[in-house]
């Protein structure tokens, strides 16, 4: 902002200010020649008319008070590219705070620095702070309870795509996660016919769900042999390192309906976990583990047969 | 004694005031709807067409232009015609502006729930629309200025000084705020871009609040409460003090809708001082019209209609003294994007716009139609009283839930200073209130339904007696040559 827009600005407030107190000022004290208080001078439409009583006192002041408050507001705050006396910038007032909030918080956080999150979750402090990160910062996919939603993982079942230690879990928070499945349906096409996708789903829905016409199964599982066991393994337990996932669990991240079977094979799925370590920080990120480690029962064992990452 | 002749046009006035009904009763149904949908959100059938985003822009737009601009428009050339003594100056004019913004209602009750957007609050219309609001607005102040132009009296009487700074400034806003350049029939680009966009659009939609909401409603006030009361106005210089006043200093407040915001510090902070100076302006009006009944104020135990007024004059003042406050950046940073905004905005459109339409078409329709009263005077007081006691509702909740979500937003852990809650949780403790919105909502629209009965069962009584009135000499004294 020019100098000159400030001075425009400037003189543009000052003389509405000024206006409104000459306004008040030519009105307060009645001329000679005005109508007395009581005098209804003109008539509209038969009987509509005006008195011309004095301004209430206490509405003037009102008024006065407003305009002096407000040249002392601007005169502190500043107007264009002057600054205040305050020197006052919501900048200035952004970084004050924020400084006093993260030195409050620095204390509260050298407490659980660098612990595992496996210990962190057996202290009730540490995951009371760690659910109010949560809350605000993972429950918007993952749910306010855990319980994810379709393409965004249970947080609350035994089930780890990338791997369930607590190593693994905070590497996942801090790091993030980019899972990878490709489109194979014209590749399966050009190996299997038409009907390849349809022996693929039945073969992958078989693993969980034994009464698939055998027929069908059959052909899918030479197709599965020769393409999808790389990552979810020769028997589809998957792999954690890459995270596949297990595909016979019966556990499905963006469904086991025929329409989201077709699409995960037509249009592959690129599921993203955001890195949270530069916003939160690395104890934050341990806090939140901490309390994502408390949502699962950790009763059964990774399957067997899988990859597993520790 | 000047001589005159002729009649008043007051096929248009009734024609404004019959839409008005039509208009508030569609308006506040939408309201009800929406507010239904923020309680059961499966209320939108998930048809894209009753979505919330879609029809909480029809259910704004038709309460202010089609429920409030009707009022204003009814009222404002019932009053020019009245206080000027001659008849409107085009009769083909005033038929052009009454049935262009019907039209301009019925584009924006069909493109709205099609998602046709700008997507400026307010200011929703796309750009063929816009053109069709200039061109009638252009006509209305046609008929308008040029029936002033033609007026028998000396002096401009006040109510019109506030219709005449409306119409000439919503022309304004209007046209800076939607310049946009078009891509197709139903699309369009605004020509600003980022903080500007905003800082325009903000200016525009405050001033919308200001001049169509407010400045506009003052000329209402300024005829029908001295008429209704009997008395002469209290303050023939207060008038003139809070004109100017208002009108110099409402253009400057719209930046309290930036508050920290992108928008620069300085404008800011501007936006918000001349938020505070227009506390006494906006009193000014209120006080004028209150003042008035001096005398009188046994009236209001027998006139419901009066109570209209004066009530709606009372939440003219509460408002007004609640958004200056509002506007102070430490109020600001808790009221803002919560439901306090809603009860606010609320506060001042069904307790001071709504009331005070609903009290000038009950004054104003007998008087159109050559009758004593009203079909029911019981059912106006009825009226009065359920439209207040839903206000009431209405606005008690959302203070309660909008200071709840600011309080939950903010809360942090004083121990470690973590946020407390999550934004459902906010959500979650607020639900009851928005169904306590509902049932006030429902309340002022079932006051709407004993409006329209009244209004039907009155014209049915006037069938005979609609004849023209004939223009009124003015006074001797006051006639101009």
């Amino acid at each position: 902002m020019t100098s000159a827009w400030t001075w425009y600005v400037v003189a543009i407030t000052v003389l509405n200010l000024l206006g409104c107190v000459w306004l008040l000022r030519s009105n307060v004290k009645r001329r000679p020649t005005d109508p007395k208080p009581d005098e209804t001078g003109h008539v509209w439409d038969g009987d509509l008319t005006e008195y011309n009583k004095p301004l209430p006192r206490w509405w003037i002041n009102l008024f006065y008070i407003t305009l002096v408050f407000s040249v002392g507001y601007l005169i502190w705050y500043g107007l264009g590219n002057l600054r205040g006396w305050g020197h006052w910038s919501s900048k200035s007032e952004w970084a004050t705070e924020s400084a006093a909030e993260n030195a409050r918080l620095d204390d509260t956080l050298k407490l659980y620095a660098g612990k595992s999150i496996d210990d962190l979750a057996k202290d009730a402090g540490a995951v009371s702070i760690g659910r109010a990160i949560f809350i605000n910062r993972c429950a918007a996919c993952h749910g306010s309870s855990g319980h994810g939603a379709t393409g965004y993982p249970d947080l609350t079942d035994d089930i780890w795509h990338w791997g369930g230690t607590p190593a693994r879990i905070l590497d996942t928070i801090q790091n993030g996660r980019q899972a990878t499945m490709p489109a194979w349906a014209s590749t399966l096409t050009a190996q299997g016919g038409a009907t390849a996708v349809d022996d693929t789903i039945a073969y992958v829905l078989s693993l969980s769900r034994p009464d698939q016409p055998k027929d069908a199964v059959e052909r899918g599982e030479k197709l599965f042999a020769g393409i999808c066991t790389a990552c979810h393994g020769p028997q589809g337990k998957g792999n954690q390192v890459l995270g596949a996932p297990d595909l016979t669990d019966n556990y499905w991240l963006y469904g086991s309906s025929s329409v989201a079977l077709h699409r995960t094979l037509d249009e592959g799925r690129q599921g993203v976990m955001p890195a949270w370590k530069e916003q939160l920080g690395d104890t934050r990120t341990r806090l939140v583990g901490a309390y994502v480690w408390t949502l699962s029962p950790h009763k059964e064992p990774p399957p067997v047969g899988a990859v597993v990452a520790e | 004694m000047v001589g005159v002749e002729g009649s008043y046009n007051d096929k248009v006035v009734r024609q404004f005031a019959v839409m008005t009904v039509v208009w508030g009763v569609v308006g506040m149904l939408v309201g009800v709807i929406i507010a239904a949908q923020l309680y059961w959100p499966g209320l939108d059938f998930d048809l894209p067409w009753l979505s919330y985003g879609r029809l909480r822009p029809l259910h704004t737009n038709a309460v202010i232009f089609a429920f409030g601009g009707s009022a204003l428009f009814a009222t404002s050339l019932y009053t020019v015609q009245r206080t000027c003594h001659v008849r409107l100056i085009s009769d083909k004019l005033a038929s052009f502006v009454f049935w262009g913004w019907q039209l301009v209602i019925v584009a924006a009750a069909v493109t709205l729930p099609l998602g046709l957007t700008q997507g400026k609050e307010y200011a929703e219309l796309e750009w063929p629309i816009d053109l069709l609001i200039t061109v009638v607005w252009v006509a209305y102040g046609v008929l308008f200025f040029g029936t002033i132009a033609l007026r028998k009296v000396k002096h401009i009487y006040v109510a019109n000084w506030f219709y005449g700074a409306y119409i000439v400034t919503i022309a304004l806003l209007h046209i800076v705020n939607n310049i946009a350049i078009p891509a197709g029939w139903f699309k369009s680009y605004s020509v600003y871009s980022g903080a500007v966009d905003a800082m325009v659009q903000w200016w525009y939609g405050h001033n919308a609040v200001g001049f169509f909401l407010t400045t506009a409603f003052l000329g209402m006030m300024y005829y029908f409460v001295p008429k209704q009361a009997g008395r002469p106005i209290y303050s023939y210089r207060l008038s003139i003090v809070h004109f100017w006043a208002l009108i110099a200093v409402y253009m400057w407040a719209g930046p309290h809708h930036l508050q920290y915001t992108a928008l620069p510090d300085w404008a800011q902070s501007l936006g918000m001082v001349f938020s505070l100076v227009l506390l006494a302006p906006s009193w000014g009006g209120a006080i004028n019209g209150i003042l008035t009944l001096s005398g009188v104020w046994h009236k209001l135990r027998t006139d419901p209609i009066l109570k209209f007024l004066i009530v709606s004059l009372s939440f003219y003042m509460m408002s007004t003294f609640e958004g200056p406050m509002m506007s102070i950046k430490t109020v600001n940073s808790l009221s803002h994007y919560t439901d306090w905004t809603i009860g606010h905005v609320h506060s001042g459109a069904i307790g001071w716009v709504a009331m005070i339409s609903i009290g000038s078409i009950y004054a104003m329709l007998p008087r159109l139609l050559n009758l004593p009263k009203m079909y029911s005077t019981k059912l106006i007081d009825l009226h009065f009283w359920l439209h207040t006691i839903g206000l009431v509702v209405y606005i008690a909740s959302m203070w309660i839930a909008g200071v709840t979500q600011g309080l939950m937003w903010r809360a942090t852990d004083p121990e470690n200073g973590t946020l407390v809650y999550s934004f459902v949780e906010a959500l979650n403790a607020t639900k009851p209130y928005f169904l306590f919105r509902l049932g006030g909502g429902l309340i002022v629209l079932s006051g709407m339904l004993v409006m329209g009965w009244n209004v039907l069962r009155t014209f049915q009584l006037s069938a005979a007696s609609t004849a023209p009135q004939p223009v009124l000499p003015p006074d001797a004294a006051d006639a101009r040559a």
